[in-house]
C-alpha cells in the first residue's frame, strides 16, 4: 500500500475543524488530535525559540492540556462562573513546509481569538502554526504554536484555548 | 424651528473625605480589621500615590537587568515614570524619566542601551546617566534668561534614596521614612537565601517578564500571598483535579514537574497552620518558617554537589533547608527563594494593578534548575493559567461585594492577639492573618506620616 500524501485541503481542514472543535468546547475530540508528545505553546517573546528556559504564557504536555481540560468540568472552577465563550475568526491558513518522507506538515494561520464572559468580551489577535504529523491514517498534531501580536503585553485572564 | 439652549453643568466636585483629614484615615485601620475604602476609594487610592509609595521602599528592579554602563530599565512607581540606569561608575542611578525642558519622557523603550547620555526624542536635550544636563542644543538662546536659576537647567530629576542589596535594587521617591536597612530588617534574609542558592552567591533575571493584568486593588493580591486558608479552597480545580489524576500512581513513580508543583497546594489546614508565619515591622512578612509548600521537591542533579563545593556540607544543607512559602518585601515585591522567581506589583488605578513575575539563574547551577522556576512561573503566574484564574477571580469578587452595604469591614481576626501590636518580630501559627494586620499597621504609619 502506498501512503499518498494529504491535500492542501485536507491539511487546511484540520486547522479549521481544530479551531472549531475548540469553540463547540468539544475538548475530548480536541485532545485526541494530539501526538502524545505533543505540545501546545504560547510564547511570550516574538521570535522565542526556548519553551523550557525561558518563560512562555503556556507550554503544555499531554498531562497539562488534559488537566486545563478536567478542571473545565469541575463545579469550582470558580473563575468559570459563568462560563466563558469563545470564538476563532480564522484566516486562510497556508502550507509552509512538507516532508514527505517524515509525513510532516507545518500550516501558519493568522487569527482573531475573542473571548466573552457575562458582559465582558476580550480579544486578541496572532498567528497559529500548526505543525502535522501523520500517523497511521489521521493527522496529528504535535506541536500548535500560538504568537500573540503582543505576547509581551499587560494580558488580562485568558480562560480558554486560544 | 426649534432652538437649542445650551447649558453649561458644572459638576460640583465631591467632597474630599481623606485629603488632608489624617485622623480620618487612620480611622480606616482598626487593630484586626480594616475599612473598605482601601481597597475601593479613588481617593485613597490617589492619596497612596503621594504619600504611601513615597514613604516606603519599592523595589526597581535586578542589577542583572543593567549590568553594563548605560544599561537601562523603564518602569513606574507611583505614577512617576522612571529610568533605572548603570551610570559611568558602576552605581545604578533612578532617574524621573521626565525632559527638564518641556517634559517628555526621555526614553520610552522598557529597556535598552543609551551609551554615555540620554538624548530627548523632541529637543536634543541631552543628560548625562547620573541625570545632570549635557548639553541644549543653540544654548545662546538662554543667554540673558534665568533658566540657570530654575529646574529646567538641573537635569533628569534623581531619586535620592536608593539601595541595591544583594542585586536588588529598590528606591524611596520622597524624603520621609526610614532608611533602608531599619527599613526591611531581618526579613532581608529571604533575599539572601535566595542568592545564596547559586553556588557563586549570584543571581541573573531571565527568561523574559509575565504581565498579568488584574483587575483588582493591589492589597488583595499582597494580601494573599501569605493567605494560607485560601489555597485548598480556590485551587481545588486545578491543584485538586491535579491530585486526582495523579492519585492511582504508584507512590514511588516519578513525579511530572507540573505535578510536584500543582499538588501541594491542596495539603489541609494543618499543613498550612504547622508552615507557620513570621512578620517584621514595616509590613514585611513569610509564611513557610519551618517548611512550605516547595519543600517536597525532588533533587536536581549535579545542583547539590555544586552547592557542596561552594559552600561545604553544612552550609549548603542549612541553605537548601530554608524553603520559605512567599515573603512580602511590603508593598512592592515578593519572592521566593526555593522557586527563584520573583513577583512585582504595580498598582495602576484603584481596582488596576499588573502583577509581573521574573525568573532567576543561579550562576552555577545546572540548567534544570532554572527549567523548574520557568515551569512553576508559567503554571502559577502567567494569564493563562488555572491557578491565577480562580486566584484573581476572588480578588476581584473582593472588588465587586465590598460595594455591598450593611457592613464597611474587611475582617483580618484570624489569630488575632492583642499582644502582637507594636512587636519588631512575630511568629505565628500559619493561618493566622497576622501578616495582614501587619500590613495594615504599616499602611496606616506610612500614609499618613508626610500628611
Amino acid at each position: 500500500m502506498t501512503r499518498t500524501e494529504p491535500t492542501e485541503r485536507e491539511l487546511v481542514d484540520f486547522v479549521v475543524r481544530e479551531a472549531r472543535l475548540l469553540d463547540d468546547k468539544r475538548y475530548a475530540e480536541w485532545l485526541d488530535l494530539w501526538t502524545d508528545d505533543g505540545i501546545y505553546w504560547v510564547p511570550l517573546a516574538p521570535e522565542q525559540t526556548d519553551g523550557v528556559h525561558h518563560n512562555s504564557h503556556l507550554y503544555e504536555d499531554k498531562l497539562l492540556r488534559t488537566l486545563r481540560v478536567e478542571r473545565l468540568k469541575s463545579a469550582r472552577a470558580y473563575s468559570q462562573q459563568p462560563p466563558s465563550r469563545a470564538l476563532h475568526v480564522l484566516q486562510r491558513p497556508t502550507v509552509e513546509a512538507s516532508d514527505a518522507a517524515t509525513q510532516s506538515f507545518v500550516l501558519r494561520t493568522s487569527f482573531h481569538y475573542t473571548e466573552a464572559q457575562g458582559d465582558e468580551i476580550q480579544s486578541f489577535v496572532g498567528t497559529a502554526s500548526h505543525h502535522l504529523v501523520r500517523e497511521g491514517d489521521s493527522l496529528r498534531l504535535r506541536l500548535k504554536r500560538v504568537d500573540l501580536l503582543n505576547g509581551d503585553a499587560a494580558l488580562p485572564a485568558v480562560q480558554l484555548f486560544i | 424651528m426649534s432652538t437649542t439652549t445650551m447649558t453649561t453643568t458644572t459638576a460640583a466636585a465631591a467632597p474630599s473625605r481623606y485629603r488632608d483629614r489624617p485622623d480620618a484615615i487612620r480611622a480606616l485601620v482598626e487593630p484586626d480589621r480594616v475599612h473598605r475604602d482601601l481597597y475601593i476609594d479613588a481617593e485613597i487610592f490617589a492619596l497612596e500615590q503621594e504619600h504611601f509609595f513615597a514613604n516606603t521602599w519599592s523595589y526597581v528592579c535586578h542589577e542583572s537587568q543593567v549590568r553594563e554602563a548605560g544599561d537601562y530599565v523603564t518602569l513606574e512607581i507611583a505614577g512617576r515614570p522612571l529610568v533605572a540606569v548603570r551610570h559611568g561608575d558602576g552605581s545604578v542611578r533612578v532617574l524621573m524619566n521626565r525632559c527638564a525642558h518641556k517634559g517628555a519622557r526621555v526614553v520610552s523603550a522598557p529597556a535598552g542601551n543609551t551609551g554615555n547620555f540620554f538624548r530627548c526624542p523632541y529637543h536634543a536635550w541631552a543628560y548625562n546617566t547620573d541625570g545632570s544636563l549635557r548639553a541644549i542644543p543653540l544654548k545662546s538662546g538662554y543667554d540673558g534668561t534665568r533658566l540657570a536659576e530654575c529646574e529646567g537647567s538641573r537635569g533628569l530629576v534623581p531619586v535620592r534614596h536608593v539601595e541595591s542589596y544583594r542585586g536588588f535594587v529598590f528606591c524611596k521617591l520622597g524624603d520621609a521614612g526610614p532608611g533602608f536597612a531599619s527599613y526591611f530588617g531581618a526579613s532581608l534574609t529571604s533575599i539572601d537565601n535566595l542568592a545564596d542558592r547559586s553556588p557563586e552567591g549570584e543571581l541573573e533575571i531571565t527568561g523574559g517578564c509575565l504581565r498579568f493584568l488584574h483587575a483588582c486593588n493591589w492589597k488583595m493580591f499582597v494580601e494573599n500571598l501569605n493567605d494560607t486558608m485560601h489555597p485548598m479552597v480556590v485551587h481545588e480545580s486545578s491543584a485538586g483535579t491535579a491530585k486526582a489524576m495523579w492519585k492511582d500512581e504508584p507512590a514511588d513513580a516519578p513525579k511530572p514537574m507540573a505535578i510536584e508543583q500543582f499538588v501541594p497546594f491542596v495539603s489541609d489546614y494543618k499543613f498550612f497552620d504547622d508552615m507557620g508565619v513570621r512578620v517584621f515591622a514595616n509590613g514585611h512578612s513569610y509564611s513557610g518558617v519551618h517548611f512550605s509548600i516547595h519543600s517536597g521537591y525532588s533533587g536536581v542533579a549535579g545542583y547539590e554537589e555544586a552547592m557542596h563545593a561552594a559552600y561545604g556540607a553544612e552550609r549548603s544543607a542549612a541553605i537548601m533547608k530554608v524553603a520559605r512559602h512567599n515573603t512580602v518585601y511590603y508593598p512592592s515585591l515578593t519572592i521566593k527563594g526555593a522557586i527563584q522567581s520573583i513577583r512585582v506589583v504595580r498598582p495602576l488605578a484603584v481596582d488596576q494593578t499588573v502583577i509581573e513575575s521574573w525568573t532567576f539563574r543561579l550562576k552555577g547551577a545546572p540548567d534544570e534548575l532554572l527549567a523548574r522556576t520557568v515551569t512553576y512561573n508559567r503554571l502559577i503566574n502567567s494569564p493563562f493559567s488555572v491557578v491565577g484564574h480562580d486566584d484573581l477571580h476572588a480578588y476581584r469578587a473582593i472588588q465587586k461585594g465590598l460595594h455591598a452595604s450593611g457592613n464597611p469591614w474587611v475582617s483580618l481576626q484570624r489569630g488575632f492577639d492583642p499582644g502582637e501590636v507594636g512587636r519588631d518580630e512575630v511568629t505565628a501559627p500559619g493561618t493566622s492573618e497576622i501578616s495582614m494586620r501587619n500590613q495594615y499597621r504599616a499602611w496606616v504609619q506610612y500614609m499618613t506620616m508626610t500628611m
